[in-house]
Formats: C-alpha cells, sequence, structure tokens
C-alpha cells in the first residue's frame, strides 16, 4: 500500500516534470510581454515529431535526437515571433486568443496532412526500459530518467536567471519593462532569446514525453488546458510558481485518475477552478 | 476591437464643432439594413425550402453567438466556457421532455432559468481576476460540466447522448417533422425575439455601462458605476439566452449529445463571434451564418482541411481584418463616406 502510494506519487512527480520543461518558456513569456500563446504547445509537438521521425526514419538514437528537437522547435518559436507574434504584443487578449488558437488549428491540419492522423511510434533505447528497485519499490528506469532530466535543466535554469547577465535582464524585464527599457535593456531583444529558449524547451519536453503524453496531430490541442494551468496557477513569469503548480498538477492528476478513476478528470478541472478563485494571479503571480 | 470603440464612441456623440458635449444614448430607431437583415432570414425560408434543417441549426447558432457577444462585445469577458449555458439548457429542455413534459415554449422557459441560474452561480467567480484567470475558469466551469454529464449516464445518457426527447406540438398547431420547417420558423421567432430584448438592452444606459466596464474598468467606479454588479447581472442573462440556444436545438433535434458542453463548441462560438465583428450583435449572427455555411460546404470535402483553412482565416482576421465581417463593412463605408 505504501510502495503503492509511493509508486503513484513518483509518477506524479515524472508527469510534473514534464508538464514544467513545456509550460516554463510559456509562463515566462507571458509574464514577460503579458501575451496569451494557446500555441505553447505547438512548439512541443515539433519537438516531438523531430524526435520521432529521426528516429524511425533516419535511425538516430533517442538521446542524440532530444538537443535536435530542442533546436528546431527554437528555430520554429523566433521565426514565429520575429515574424507574427512581435505585431501582436500591444493587442488585446481577445486577439492573442484568437489568433493563437488560429495558428494551433493550422499546427495541427498541417501535421495532420504531412504525417498522418495516427499515434508516432517510439522505441526507447533499451536501459530505459524495465524498472529500477529501490528499497523494495520499483521505479521506472525511463521516469526516473525524466526526472533527472528535468532536475538538471531546473538548476541550470536557476543558476541562469540567477547568476547571469542575460538572467538579471530578463528579471528586470518582467519586473518593470519601461524601467528596464531605461537603463538600456534591449527588451525586445531579452523577449526574442527568451521566446526560443522557451519554445526550444517545450520542443525538448515534447521528444522526452513522447511516452508518458503521446505523440499526434491533436497535442497541442489536448494539452493546451494543462501547459496553460501551469502558467495560471503558478503565476506568470515565475519559474518557481511553474515549477510548484506542474508538481501538484502532475501528483493531483495521476493520484486522481489512479484512486478514483471514475470521476476522471473532474479532480483536475475542480482543483483548478478552486485554485483560480483562491489565487486570481497565481499562487507566485505579481500581477493581477 | 479599438475600431469598434471609436465607432461606438463617434456614433454616441456626433461632435458638431461648436457644440457642447451632450451624452446621448445611442441611437435606437432600426436601421433600413437591420430590416433587410431580417426580411432575408425570412426570404430564405421559401428560397430554400430543402435546407430548413441547416437553416435552423443556423439560427439556433446565432442565437448562441448573441448570447457571447453580450458579455465578450459589450463587456469585454473573455470566455472559453460558454457552452456550459448552452449545455445546461439543452438537458433542462431535453430532461424534461424526456420526462413527459414535452410542451416547447415552456421548456424553453425551463431551460432559460437552468442557463441563467448556472451563469449567476459561476458570475461571482468569474467577474473577479484578470483576463487569464477568467480564461481558465471559464474553460474549467465548461469541462467540469462535460465531465459530470459524462459521469452521470443514468440521468444524461452518458456518451451515447439523450434520446427520446418526444415534442408536442408548438402552440399545439405545428408538429416538429422531418423537414425542420417548424423548427426553422420557431427558431426563428425566438431568435428574433431575443434579439429585440438584447438590441434594447444595449441601447440603454445599462448596455452603455458595460461598454464602459470594457474600455476602463479602473474610471467606472469613479463615476459611480458597481462594475462587478453590472458584470453579474450580464453574465446571467448571457448564460439565460444561451439556455435558450440549448433548448432550442434539444427540441428541434429531439435528441441532446455530451457535444452541447464541449470545448470545440465554446471556441467555434468565440471564432463566429469574433469573425463577424464583436460588440455589434448583427456581428454573432453574420458570423455563425457563414461559419456554419462554410463548414457545411468545406467539411464535405475534407475535414482536415477545413480545419486548417479556419485557423489560416482566424490569423488573417486578426491581422489584417479587426472588427471582423461587419467591422470591414463599416470601414468600407466611412471610406466611401468620406469620398463623397
Amino acid at each position: 500500500m505504501v510502495g503503492n502510494f509511493i509508486g503513484v506519487l513518483f509518477d506524479g512527480v515524472a508527469y510534473g516534470s514534464l508538464l514544467f520543461v513545456i509550460s516554463i518558456g510559456l509562463s515566462v513569456t507571458m509574464g514577460l510581454m503579458n501575451f496569451v500563446n494557446l500555441a505553447h504547445g505547438a512548439f512541443a509537438m515539433v519537438g516531438g515529431y523531430a524526435c520521432a521521425l529521426l528516429m524511425t526514419r533516419a535511425g538516430m538514437p533517442f538521446l542524440a535526437t532530444l538537443p535536435v528537437a530542442f533546436v528546431v522547435a527554437a528555430v520554429a518559436g523566433i521565426a514565429l515571433e520575429r515574424t507574427l507574434y512581435q505585431r501582436l504584443y500591444k493587442a488585446t487578449h481577445l486577439d492573442q486568443v484568437m489568433f493563437t488558437i488560429g495558428v494551433v488549428f493550422m499546427a495541427v491540419a498541417a501535421t495532420t496532412w504531412v504525417f498522418g492522423p495516427s499515434q508516432q511510434p517510439v522505441r526507447l533505447p533499451e536501459f530505459l526500459r524495465g524498472q529500477v528497485k529501490v528499497a523494495g519499490v520499483g521505479f521506472g528506469a525511463y521516469r526516473l530518467f525524466l526526472v533527472a532530466v528535468v532536475a538538471a535543466i531546473t538548476v541550470a535554469l536557476h543558476l541562469t536567471m540567477t547568476r547571469t547577465r542575460f538572467g538579471a535582464q530578463v528579471r528586470a524585464a518582467v519586473d518593470n519593462p519601461v524601467a528596464a527599457a531605461g537603463l538600456g535593456i534591449d527588451v525586445n531583444r531579452v523577449f526574442g532569446v527568451t521566446f526560443a529558449l522557451g519554445s526550444g524547451l517545450a520542443g525538448l519536453g515534447g521528444a522526452l514525453g513522447i511516452d508518458v503524453l503521446g505523440l499526434e496531430p491533436t497535442f497541442p490541442l489536448k494539452y493546451m488546458v494543462y501547459f496553460l494551468l501551469v502558467v495560471a496557477i503558478g503565476g506568470a513569469g515565475t519559474i518557481k510558481g511553474g515549477l510548484v503548480a506542474a508538481m501538484i498538477l502532475g501528483i493531483c492528476d495521476v493520484a486522481g485518475k489512479y484512486y478514483v478513476p471514475q470521476i476522471g478528470s473532474f479532480i483536475i478541472y475542480f482543483l483548478m477552478v478552486a485554485l483560480m478563485i483562491a489565487f486570481p494571479a497565481g499562487l507566485y503571480g505579481r500581477r493581477s | 476591437m479599438a475600431d469598434a470603440a471609436e465607432t461606438v464612441a463617434d456614433r454616441a456623440a456626433p461632435r458638431a464643432p461648436g457644440a457642447a458635449l451632450v451624452p446621448r444614448l445611442p441611437d435606437a430607431r432600426w436601421r433600413p439594413a437591420e430590416v433587410v437583415f431580417w426580411l432575408a432570414v425570412v426570404a430564405a425560408y421559401f428560397v430554400f425550402p430543402k435546407h430548413h434543417v441547416i437553416g435552423s441549426q443556423i439560427l439556433i447558432t446565432g442565437l448562441f453567438a448573441l448570447s457571447l457577444d453580450l458579455i465578450l462585445g459589450y463587456a469585454g469577458i473573455v470566455s472559453l466556457g460558454h457552452a456550459a449555458f448552452f449545455g445546461m439548457g439543452a438537458y433542462a429542455a431535453g430532461l424534461l421532455a424526456v420526462h413527459g413534459w414535452g410542451e416547447p415554449v415552456s421548456g424553453l422557459a425551463v431551460a432559460a432559468l437552468a442557463g441563467a441560474a448556472t451563469g449567476y452561480l459561476t458570475s461571482f467567480l468569474v467577474v473577479r481576476g484578470s483576463d487569464l484567470a477568467r480564461l481558465m475558469v471559464t474553460l474549467g466551469i465548461g469541462l467540469m460540466l462535460f465531465e459530470a454529464a459524462n459521469q452521470l449516464p443514468s440521468i444524461t445518457g452518458g456518451a451515447d447522448g439523450l434520446s427520446g426527447v418526444a415534442m408536442w406540438k408548438v402552440l399545439g398547431a405545428w408538429s416538429f417533422g422531418m423537414t425542420g420547417s417548424t423548427a426553422y420558423v420557431y427558431s426563428g421567432v425566438v431568435l428574433f425575439a431575443l434579439f429585440v430584448v438584447a438590441r434594447r438592452l444595449a441601447a440603454s444606459p445599462f448596455g452603455l455601462s458595460l461598454r464602459g466596464v470594457r474600455e476602463n474598468v479602473k474610471r467606472m467606479p469613479a463615476i459611480g458605476a458597481p462594475v462587478a454588479r453590472r458584470l453579474v447581472a450580464v453574465y446571467t442573462i448571457s448564460a439565460a439566452m444561451a439556455g435558450v440556444a440549448g433548448g432550442l436545438l434539444a427540441q428541434t433535434t429531439q435528441f441532446v449529445g455530451l457535444d452541447v458542453f464541449g470545448f470545440p463548441r465554446s471556441a467555434d462560438l468565440m471564432i463566429m463571434v469574433v469573425l463577424g465583428g464583436a460588440g455589434r450583435l448583427y456581428g454573432g449572427l453574420v458570423g455563425a451564418a457563414v461559419f456554419m455555411i462554410a463548414h457545411h460546404w468545406l467539411s464535405d470535402v475534407n475535414p482536415i482541411y477545413w480545419q486548417f483553412w479556419l485557423g489560416l482565416l482566424l490569423v488573417l482576421v486578426v491581422l489584417f481584418a479587426r472588427g471582423g465581417i461587419l467591422g470591414a463593412i463599416e470601414a468600407l463605408r466611412g471610406r466611401r463616406g468620406m469620398q463623397r
């Protein structure tokens, strides 16, 4: 029973870490530009397809595809940001929502057209299959790998944000873009780089998560709510908030579906409404 | 949105040089274009006698879009879960008929009540918070109701849907047949009646204060307008209308499926309103008609293409034609007016 509980908890943490990697870019860009981007999941899908196709068609090993997934999604992100998104920073939230829903629809339709509507099959390498016994409790090797990668990314992100010049610029721009620009920080450039980084991380998350989240053309729509939830609950613009929110969501979703399957995904929606009422600006949000 | 605000302001207070600024209510007289619009709805009945079924669907969706326009176009609440009220109305009307009361008009009243009650109760959650929080809360409420309907098959029929909705004759005279003729007229009359109500509402001081909230939330309390109470009121009214639309769908199709609560219904609805032009009342109706007809044609060709073109259309509308179809027409007319 206890082992069972730990197993569920661990699965929840693994699921939550995936949500975190994919959504963190959305959280930071939303905090920076107050831009509601429903199309963030499309970048995760781009990374996922890059990984799946390289493995099945070019025969690349799983680990080698991960950096490629990051780069491809980051390039897609920066291209879209510089050409289209940039025009909409001053637009109303309604316009932003409509525009990004349009992008999602096009991404879903184009992916279906090119790669077909079915799930992309992925064969994980040998060392990521099976279980690892720790203190009598079995953990999936793949999920352990997930958690380890995400922990490393989180530490790297934290150090980047707190210890580097670029991180200081991002924090300044999130706090007060006008004052940051007045101090000579090129907010526009900071935002472009952050957007590319966030899209890349989403792509990496999409590639890492194929085995947990699945990969099909409707991916951006299916998980849109989850990515938005991480941002809305955590509060836009904070890494800590995103991490806490992603863990809450991951654990509650997995535990809910495991222990009370009859009410299905009801728990997650209830939790979301309850948290949004209690914290309209998110757990760590500064802006409302 | 900014364009819409300008035209509204221009229409509300035409400034002659030297004239004092007199606050005026919007002109509530029926314009010729409006009369033509409603005559076209009547004419469509006779011109397309074989398409009464899709016609009635368009009218019902138009009513649903009208209800969203009240909160989106006037009060500026971005909702991704308006199907919640549509679904409540549909199930209320459907369940009433299944359990032995098939009288349509009173069924619609019950549907309106169901929508209004849900709207009133949830309005307090929606009124507070930022756009993002509202987006998430409306989305969450819609998804919760969907799950609830899905998990209560003993009441709602679950994924199989609610069948056995037996309707009596409308006003004891016209029965719902297979041709959809009764459905078209019935939906058309209900739509027109509720449109008149919405039109009156939009032209009233209440409607004007809603626009004030949309334009500047912070200034409205300063001129003595209780923002939260206004929003609760319009949200409830809008939910009641959406409930009626849902009730109409249940009665005319004599079936209620789980999709009445679905997220695609809410998203499509918002697309229709934006496509037609939000904040104009007719925008929702025009958007619903264009959307439904295009969908009807294009999804026969290939459903995937339909989604792609819909996405492209959305992107183009936001980039180049803010204000939608009606906004573009207004801009054209404005340009011609300048040349004259």
